[in-house]
């Protein structure tokens, strides 16, 4: 565990090293832009619920992707599937809210953005259950009409009778999702929790996530044990999308209150690292979401400190990246322990032939890989 | 008997002694000899995994010997490289094709000769390919594109391509038949005979008994890693094919084969062959007319009808890769048939799934045991409840209860004496003996009522191959329907009471397990099978 740990945490630091000298190289210090970081992301009360509130919807998603990368079906439609559920939200929330109230607009509306973003993924999950079409592509796809979607919708139906950019009607901020305690963090947060822990659970204690992870582990051995790889392949990308769909919901009620055109935060992708970080773990992918969310709060704050573009975030992300896929290469090839990707991600994700392990034989124990 | 008594005035072009090629595990080539004359086809004849290939590897470059010499024209010499084969004059022809097909026959030709001076000599290459396409009596055009052939003129361009360079001396074909239709077949003896003509010396590895005396003029037959007999060119002139088929039949299945197999297998027939008749109950299991499409990973299945009672074992003896798998997974559920009938105890279960006929009593033990018969990185517990996710006791309303999974599977080890640390181990890191003992205790476990299993003991050692013979022999005692897959036809004949034929998706014949079982077995075997590997 401590091992996994240091392996997530390295590539961080090595990436925040790099970074310095970036900034120092532009003429900015590197060490007031870190301590305003970690000041405005993480100490002050403020800064620190506003990096809550941004973890929220992170959450929701990265327990969607979890489900789905632990059966090896790579759900890269999340942008969609968020937006899709963010714009029904916006979009249907201020009429049920006249016509039922608050309470069960916000119940009517969360289920409205998860069965949307669960239908969202069926055409990708028959496509590859039954006739073994690369999900890859097809989320990809599907993501990208549901963005589309999301816009029509937007400046067609859902849009309101305002001057400038178009947008839904907004939710009064009395009647989103309720706040905490006497704190700015909203129930998103409470239910993105849950729905990580929940993940943990379903997929360490339960037959069904025991089932996900053999489909995931050995397609053949699934057929063997009696499995019916369609039924879950179906069910996992629902369950995936059902949880990213929730994601825009949360965002909706939780922070924006309406759905502007072109609104569109790419959380989909910016988490897909997270979990390979935390080895597709929840509960670590728990951590590194609240982690992301301060360097993205934080840094927000101390770039305009710094008048620098908020841009370099993503040159910070992109550098974490970079150094996580270096020490996964050298954790797998040296043999250095754990990796950050399963080994049956792996052999998707490598070019075929070389030391992958493939087939049978005793290729199977390469890399000691993921903690249960 | 021996080659050396026949040796003709010119000694032998290439002579091997004592050749010896070990890889982990596996004594592939046990101190093989063998002579190629000159203007001569020699066949090696053996099953899969006899060490056809690896003598030929060795041959060509691609392995060193442990032991052992090669002599070409009486010097001792060193093959350390694909290309010092070359430079010897030895060529080969691979058993799947190497040809880039988007390339043109004559492109594809000047590819294997060493270009290193940038330019290509399209006039020189037009030369050649006229001259071996004249010995060869061949009749496409060099400009061609490869892959539009069909794939004996395919085959043809790679054996232009093995004797592209001037000054060829000996040939090597491996399993040049497998790919052939009828007419190829005969058009590659005609080619064989032009070559001959023309001095080279042929090596013609085959695992089909018909093609090693139709086509050799010196038959040499390896089994399990040795050359275990031989015909020159006088034992095979003037005697019947039907004649000369019994003689190697014996060679390859006969005493000499059985002792080579180990004390083992040698005791078992006569201590263990079951009385047949009286003692076996109700039909359990019921194939009928069973019929699979082909397809690029599996082998068709063809009109396949069997019949298996209550107690007894029935053997299925084929060589590898005629069907026996995707039986076996018709059997079990993970494959369904596109004609026929399974039927467990009368009951028709073409329609049930894996877990249903699980829970009826069929069980299934695979021959692929990483791949498909455990989860390798899940613990042996997980393992050993594999087939029952979801059910009680293991899970209550979907919840995992661990203690339950953990003494099943503790029970398991024990009673299969499963060597491991403990339960929570992963199961890649046991030995494949271990693994497959687990693979038994799990599928032994319940009631089952029959049970398949895919070659059952392959890759053990012989302690566990033995272990494993034995528990079959106890459930079917006890009553349990048994259908054993095997290649090796001793195991066969010390476990069941009778053995059917598989080839080429179908079941070419079925013998009660009586004295010369083997024999009649190997005949069935060699003689009519189709492509190996």
């Amino acid at each position: 565990m401590l091992k996994a740990s240091l392996t997530a945490i390295v590539p961080i630091l090595l990436a925040l090293g790099c970074m310095g000298i970036l900034l120092a190289v532009l003429g900015r210090e590197p060490f007031t832009f870190y301590a305003d970081m970690f000041q405005r992301g993480l100490f002050e009360w403020e800064g620190f619920q506003e990096s809550i509130i941004r973890s929220a919807p992170l959450l929701l998603i990265a327990a969607g992707l979890i489900v789905a990368f632990r059966a090896n079906l790579w759900n890269l439609g999340g942008d969609g599937q968020f937006l899709l559920g963010a714009a029904l939200t916006a979009g249907f929330a201020p009429s049920l809210l006249d016509s039922l109230g608050v309470w069960p607009m916000l119940i009517a509306t969360t289920l409205i953005a998860a069965l949307i973003g669960a239908a969202w993924t069926i055409i990708p999950a028959v496509l590859r259950g039954r006739y073994g079409v690369n999900e890859i592509v097809t989320t990809l796809m599907m993501s990208f009409i549901g963005i589309g979607v999301a816009n029509v919708l937007v400046k067609g139906p859902f849009r309101t009778d305002v001057a400038g950019v178009a947008r839904t009607d907004v939710v009064p901020f009395d009647e989103r999702f309720p706040l905490l305690f006497g704190t700015r963090i909203h129930l998103g947060f409470v239910i993105g929790v849950v729905a990580i822990l929940a993940v943990h659970l379903l997929m360490t204690r339960t037959s069904l996530g025991l089932r996900l992870r053999i489909l995931g582990a050995s397609p053949r051995a699934a057929l063997h044990a009696g499995l019916n790889p369609v039924r879950l392949t179906v069910i996992a990308f629902m369950l995936s999308g059902a949880m990213i769909g929730l994601s825009g919901a949360v965002e909706i009620l939780g922070v924006q209150g309406s759905f502007r055109a072109d609104f569109d935060p790419a959380y989909g992708l910016l988490v897909i690292p997270l979990v390979f970080l935390a080895r597709l773990n929840a509960i670590g992918s728990l951590v590194l979401v609240i982690v992301f969310s301060v360097i993205q709060i934080g840094g927000e704050s101390a770039a305009r400190e710094a008048e620098i573009t908020s841009d370099v975030l993503l040159v910070l992300v992109g550098l974490i990246l970079v150094f996580m896929a270096v020490i996964e290469y050298f954790r797998v090839n040296r043999g250095l322990g754990t990796a950050f990707v399963p080994p049956e991600v792996a052999d998707r994700i490598r070019p075929p032939g070389g030391d992958s392990p493939s087939g049978s034989g005793p290729a199977i124990g390469t890399g000691e890989v993921m903690p249960r | 008997m021996s080659p050396e008594a026949q040796t003709a005035a010119a000694g032998p072009l290439l002579e091997l002694r004592g050749i010896t090629k070990s890889f982990p595990g596996v004594l592939a080539n046990d101190r093989v000899d063998l002579d190629l004359r000159a203007g001569e086809v020699h066949a090696l004849l053996g099953e899969n995994g006899a060490g056809k290939s690896t003598l030929i590897s060795i041959l060509s470059g691609m392995y060193q010997p442990d032991a052992g010499e090669i002599r070409f024209e009486g010097r001792p010499v060193e093959i350390d490289s694909p290309r010092a084969a070359i430079e010897l004059g030895i060529g080969t022809v691979y058993q799947h094709l190497t040809l880039v097909p988007t390339l043109s026959v004559l492109e594809n030709l000047m590819l294997g000769s060493h270009g290193g001076r940038g330019k290509l000599d399209f006039t020189a290459a037009g030369e050649r390919f006229e001259q071996l396409a004249g010995l060869l009596a061949l009749s496409f055009s060099p400009s061609a594109r490869t892959g539009a052939l069909a794939l004996g003129q395919q085959q043809q361009v790679e054996i232009m391509k093995a004797l592209w360079r001037r000054g060829s001396r000996v040939l090597i074909l491996d399993e040049p038949t497998s790919m052939l239709t009828p007419q190829g077949y005969e058009e590659l003896r005609r080619e064989l005979e032009h070559l001959k003509a023309d001095g080279l010396s042929l090596v013609l590895i085959t695992h089909k008994l018909h093609e090693a005396i139709e086509l050799g003029d010196r038959v040499t037959v390896l089994r399990a890693g040795r050359k275990v007999g031989s015909l020159a060119p006088s034992e095979l002139q003037g005697r019947s094919e039907s004649e000369l088929s019994a003689r190697i039949v014996e060679m390859m299945f006969g005493e000499q084969a059985a002792e080579l197999a180990g004390a083992v297998e040698v005791e078992g027939p006569a201590v263990t062959r079951k009385p047949t008749g009286g003692a076996l109950g109700e039909v359990a299991l019921e194939l009928r007319g069973i019929a699979l499409e082909g397809d690029p990973d599996a082998v068709g299945l063809n009109n396949l009808t069997l019949e298996l009672r209550a107690g007894e074992i029935l053997g299925i003896a084929g060589v590898d890769g005629n069907g026996q798998r995707e039986l076996a997974e018709v059997i079990a559920g993970q494959r369904r048939p596109s004609a026929g009938e399974v039927r467990l105890f009368g009951e028709d279960l073409v329609r049930l799934g894996v877990r249903e006929r699980e829970g009826r009593g069929l069980r299934y033990v695979t021959d692929d045991r990483l791949g498909e018969g455990v989860v390798g990185d899940l613990d042996i517990a997980l393992n050993a409840v594999l087939k029952r996710i979801g059910s009680a006791p293991f899970w209550r309303h979907g919840a995992e209860r661990r203690d339950e999974i953990d003494r099943f599977a503790e029970d398991l080890v024990d009673r299969f004496d499963v060597r491991t640390p403990d339960v929570r181990t992963r199961i890649a890191t046991l030995s494949g003996g271990n693994v497959q003992k687990l693979l038994l205790a799990r599928e032994f476990a319940g009631e089952p009522r029959v049970v398949v299993f895919n070659k059952p003991t392959h890759g053990l050692d012989v302690r566990t191959a033995e272990f494993v013979r034995e528990r079959i022999r106890e459930a079917a005692a006890a009553g349990l329907a048994a259908l054993v897959i095997s290649t090796e036809i001793e195991e066969l004949v010390g476990l069941c009471n009778r053995i059917a034929v598989m080839s080429r998706g179908e079941i070419t014949g079925e013998v009660e397990n009586t004295a010369g079982a083997e024999e009649r077995i190997g005949s069935l075997m060699v003689s009519r099978t189709g492509g190996g590997s």
